[in-house]
């Protein structure tokens, strides 16, 4: 069922600037819909058009199919959970009250609202007896960010608008929160419209993602359909670049694709070198655990692999192996690590490592040489791409010009088949 | 005529002057900054929402220039339209007060984060609740460092409101002057300084205590 259905919609910001071109999307009941795009795209002036942060100049927004012009923006905004972009905790509120604002603007009574704040503040793992009384000054930025995505679910509205809720993040509370939400909408079936610049953070917990670019919706598919079906070269840049950004991140699109991947890689064709990414995250056996952290946030993974000086494969260490450890500062990766018990050499057949993938569970598998030398990565998500660019397009109208980014091997393929 | 008492004799038997004094000059003082405020206050908001750019000109410059006007010719002004007494003397006082806060409040509530306000307005505070729980909390630290400030000038204006008849502690300046009286001048002049001092202590102390009960003035007592 169609919750948000926004029509028809033009902005012109006062100076001229045309914001949005004609803007056409749903947001369906219980579904989370992911806006993702470069910067200045208009992800925010979409989703503000929602709470009648943006008023259109030209088409309508409905929801519930209700027309939002007819109703009162005040009491709108008190239904609808929205968490800014830039935090915008009230630095004259501790965070206890910063939380209640919503259920005292609607008058919940003074027991329940405490209780609510309690439990939302230990829901992101915040103690409510350290935190309740302090002020957003005294709290880091990340903690900040914690407050400000509570405070908007404070009076369990239906709605949740979120603007990059988790950019300051580290990637376990990151993670931790993503799973939060994506819990918070499957089992209480929210509505929630979610931006985010990162790719892999949309694929993870879309239902559906809308790609913008310059004003103007580029495609709003499924993950899945738009890893399968890109609508153009725009969307093919945006999910690879990105991808590849984020190195051997390991379980992007598995929810998604994981089922179909046998079937499609019988082709004898790709080995695992033509799949694989070439730079994968590494970390040294010498390194404190904070260091490995640091490089797994930087390259938003959640697991290394440990190499010595000549990239000999030595073992792999997990966010969970560090953070367990993480108190003992004296310990380094090799003493967390754990041992890498599948590989495939260069040059195997891709199917052999998807069915290692499959058959074990594994969210990646290392590639190495001759000299055991550890030379790429591949993921789920690898493969995932690799068959969102070589399969044939369907019905979405592609371009024969667009092959050129398939390298030589895209000939040699079709030869065989 | 009393050249053989030491100050502070003297001051032992001139007590009920000064105090009079005293007493006059803070009433002068406080009813001016009291009604200036009450004007310059809401006025520095309505400038803040007002989408009339030549207003705000218009009204800053005509604050501006009334700090101009000599203190001496402004009561000069005001004799003739509004007789002697305590009134010209609060009005002209009341007149000098008004740009300090008017400026501060509306720099406080200009200085409030854009982001914390569109946090106000997405979570559902109406107009009316924005400003008097987000915009004004945030904006005090400004508007009593205006008030501060006002109070201390006013203080030590208050001392020509003799020239208009209203006494204060001018008074005794002028009086000593005119019966070559030096304790006299000296009683008056301490008199206005020991008052702006301890109005600067007093309202600075006020100050830091709603900062603080405000969360502005970072948190070491958490
Ligand atoms: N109030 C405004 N007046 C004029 N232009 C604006 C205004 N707000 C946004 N814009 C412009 O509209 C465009 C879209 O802005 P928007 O905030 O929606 O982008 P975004 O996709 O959310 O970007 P980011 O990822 O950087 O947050 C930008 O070019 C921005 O400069
Ligand atoms: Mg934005």
């Amino acid at each position: 069922m169609t919750m948000i259905q926004i029509r028809d919609v033009n902005k012109r910001y006062d100076d001229g600037f045309h914001a949005l071109k004609n803007i056409n999307l749903e947001f369906r009941q219980g579904e989370m819909t992911v806006l993702i795009g470069p910067s200045g795209c208009g992800k925010s002036t979409t989703m503000r058009l929602v709470n009648r942060l943006v008023s259109p100049t030209s088409g309508t927004v409905e929801i519930g199919g209700r027309d939002i012009r007819s109703i009162d923006p005040v009491e709108l905004r008190r239904s609808i959970g929205y968490v800014i972009q830039s935090v915008g905790l009230f630095p004259h509120m501790t965070i206890g009250r910063n939380v209640a604002v919503v259920p005292r603007l609607k008058r919940w009574d003074a027991d329940k609202t405490a209780r609510r704040v309690d439990e939302l503040l230990d829901m992101v793992g915040l103690k409510p007896d350290l935190y309740r009384d302090r002020y957003p000054s005294e709290l880091s930025g990340g903690q900040q960010q914690r407050v400000g995505v509570v405070r908007a679910l404070a009076a369990d509205p239906d709605i949740i608008l979120m603007d990059e809720p988790f950019s300051a993040l580290d990637p376990l509370s990151r993670e931790q929160l993503q799973e939060d939400v994506a819990r918070l909408q499957q089992e209480l079936h929210k509505t929630i419209v979610f931006v985010t610049h990162d790719m892999d953070e949309a694929l993870k917990i879309a239902d559906r993602i809308v790609l913008m670019k310059d004003g103007e919706v580029v495609q709003s598919d499924t993950p899945d359909r738009m890893l399968r079906r890109p609508a153009n070269d725009f969307v093919r840049t945006f999910i690879g670049q990105k991808r590849l950004e984020a190195g051997g991140a390991a379980d992007v699109a598995e929810r998604e694709a994981g089922p179909d991947l046998g079937g499609f890689v019988m082709a004898d064709g790709p080995t695992v070198n033509d799949v694989m990414v070439t730079q994968p995250a590494v970390t040294y056996p010498g390194r404190g655990l904070a260091e490995a952290i640091t490089t797994m946030e930087r390259r938003k993974v959640d697991s290394l692999y440990v190499v010595d000086r000549q990239r000999k494969l030595l073992g792999s260490v997990s966010i969970y192996n560090v953070m367990d450890s993480y108190g003992d500062e004296d310990k380094t990766v090799a003493d967390v690590m754990m041992p890498v018990r599948y590989s495939v050499q260069s040059g195997t057949p891709l199917t052999q490592a998807v069915e290692l993938l499959a058959s074990h569970r594994l969210h990646n598998v290392a590639v190495i040489d001759e000299d055991s030398r550890f030379i790429g990565l591949i993921t789920r998500g690898s493969v995932v791409r690799h068959l969102a660019e070589k399969l044939p397009h369907g019905d979405n109208g592609e371009e024969p010009g667009s092959s050129t980014g398939l390298g030589p091997q895209g000939g040699n393929r079709e030869e065989h088949s | 005529m009393s050249a053989g008492l030491s100050f502070f004799e003297f001051l032992g038997e001139r007590l009920p002057d000064l105090l009079l004094a005293l007493r006059e000059h803070l009433t002068l003082s406080l009813i001016a900054v009291l009604i200036g405020s009450a004007i310059s206050l809401p006025l520095g908001v309505l400038l803040v929402y007002s989408r009339i750019g030549w207003l705000n000109s218009a009204v800053f410059f005509l604050a501006n220039l009334l700090q101009t006007i000599p203190s001496l010719a402004l009561l000069a002004i005001l004799i003739p339209l509004m007789g002697i007494g305590a009134r010209p003397a609060v009005l002209a006082l009341l007149l000098y007060s008004i740009m300090p806060v008017l400026r501060n409040t509306y720099e406080g509530f200009r200085s409030v984060d854009p982001h914390v306000l569109e946090a106000a307005r997405g979570l559902g505070y109406s107009a009316a609740q924005r400003l008097l729980r987000v915009q004004l909390p945030l904006a005090v630290p400004y508007i009593m460092s205006g008030i501060r400030l006002t109070t201390v000038y006013v203080i030590s204006w208050a001392t020509l409101a003799t020239l208009v008849g209203a006494g204060g502690l001018g008074q005794l300046i002028v009086s000593g002057m005119g019966v070559n009286q030096p304790y006299l001048i000296v009683a008056g002049a301490l008199g206005a300084i020991a008052l702006a001092l301890a109005a600067d202590l007093l309202l600075g102390w006020l100050e830091s205590a709603l900062g603080r009960r405000f969360g502005l003035r970072g948190g070491a007592a958490a």
